[in-house]
């Protein structure tokens, strides 16, 4: 069994006003240093009777065509096995 | 068409509910055929237009209108508009239509992060689409918005290319006309409020014309996206009859 760990986070292009926010609620709470704040979504998708290579294939596919708009979003993921 | 009526489709998602408010605008003030067209549906049941209305679909799940494109129904509105068939999005309608590829760009989050449900004026930037043709150049709108997310954004080279192409249609603007930051609701890149493909048969805009149609209301700006719809389907079907040499006037004596 895999389970795809998938982050989607908007492109550097995109003005993120949700990150924008947190990171001044972040200076508020008298945090120093941070430099920016954005925001992304995090999906989790389990596998079970297919290869590495078919789940690897499959998550590239969602992502592609429906978990990340590719005009605002890039998408990066990791493959793991679990028992 | 039946009996020189023209049939509105209305899409109904999980979630729509601005469903009801376009049928009566069709079927009540303007007096034509409507019926809903059910997510699941295959069929568009003969509709001589789609509008795919506001709402949240699916729960605004992963991102507005992601979901609602993968419906058995927007197979056949995709076909539908790419065999020229007009097919009209608002609001929510609108942004399916976007992550359907069928217009290009993205709807971000209102610049605000607040939902923003007021009256707006648009200015007219193109008025010879099939939803404007009733609407001068430069006319003012008011028409209500009411959406989270209407933060229209393409990047550069793709507005360069709806400019100069005449494909944007609505801006924001103030009560004078200007499209300032002010008068700017969302944040949406050059204060677009609806777009049309390059093809001219699909357009989406953010603002609710359907809820500024009916004179108890208090607008009815919102009408003249409607009867422009019906102005362009009526006079589809009279050169169509006359090229097939059917003389009989379609929709005559009607507006």
């Amino acid at each position: 069994m895999y389970r795809a760990k998938i982050h989607i986070i908007l492109r550097p292009s995109i003005l993120d006003p949700q990150g924008k926010a947190v990171a001044h609620a972040v200076s508020t709470l008298g945090i120093a240093g941070v430099q920016g704040v954005r925001m992304g979504k995090y999906i989790e998708v389990s596998y079970d009777g297919v290869s590495e290579a078919e789940a690897r294939k499959a998550t590239e596919e969602m992502c592609k065509k429906l978990l990340a708009n590719p005009v605002m979003e890039d998408y990066r993921f990791e493959l793991e096995t679990v028992q | 068409m039946i009996d020189g009526k023209i049939r509105f489709g209305v899409v109904v998602f999980p979630g729509s509910n601005c469903d009801h408010d376009a049928y009566y605008v069709c079927k009540k003030l303007l007096g034509q055929d409507a019926v809903f067209l059910w997510h699941k549906d295959a069929d568009l049941k003969e509709a001589d237009v789609v509008i795919l209305p506001g709402g949240f679909s699916y729960g605004d799940y992963l991102r507005c209108g992601a979901i609602a494109r993968f419906s058995p129904v927007m197979r056949e509105v995709i076909r539908f508009a790419e065999q020229g068939g007009p097919v009209i999005g608002i609001c929510n309608g609108f942004q399916i239509l976007l992550e359907a590829g069928l217009l290009p760009g993205v709807m971000l989050r209102n610049a605000s992060l607040r939902f923003v449900c007021k009256y707006v004026h648009l200015r007219v930037e193109n008025a010879r689409t099939f939803a404007t043709n009733q609407c001068t150049p430069g006319e003012l709108l008011r028409i209500p918005v009411a959406h989270g997310d209407g933060n229209y954004f393409a990047d550069a080279d793709t507005l360069a290319r709806l400019e100069a192409r005449g494909q944007i249609v609505f801006r924001y603007c103030d009560a004078a006309g200007t499209c300032s930051a002010e008068a700017n609701p969302n944040g949406s890149v050059a204060n677009i409020a609806g777009i049309v493909n390059e093809t001219g048969n699909v357009l989406g805009m953010m603002p609710h014309p359907e809820r500024a149609s009916d004179p108890l209301l208090g607008y009815v700006d919102g009408r003249k996206v409607f009867s422009s719809i019906l102005t362009h389907v009526l006079s589809r079907a009279q050169r169509e009859a006359l090229r097939d040499g059917n003389h009989v006037l379609v929709g005559q004596g009607r507006s």
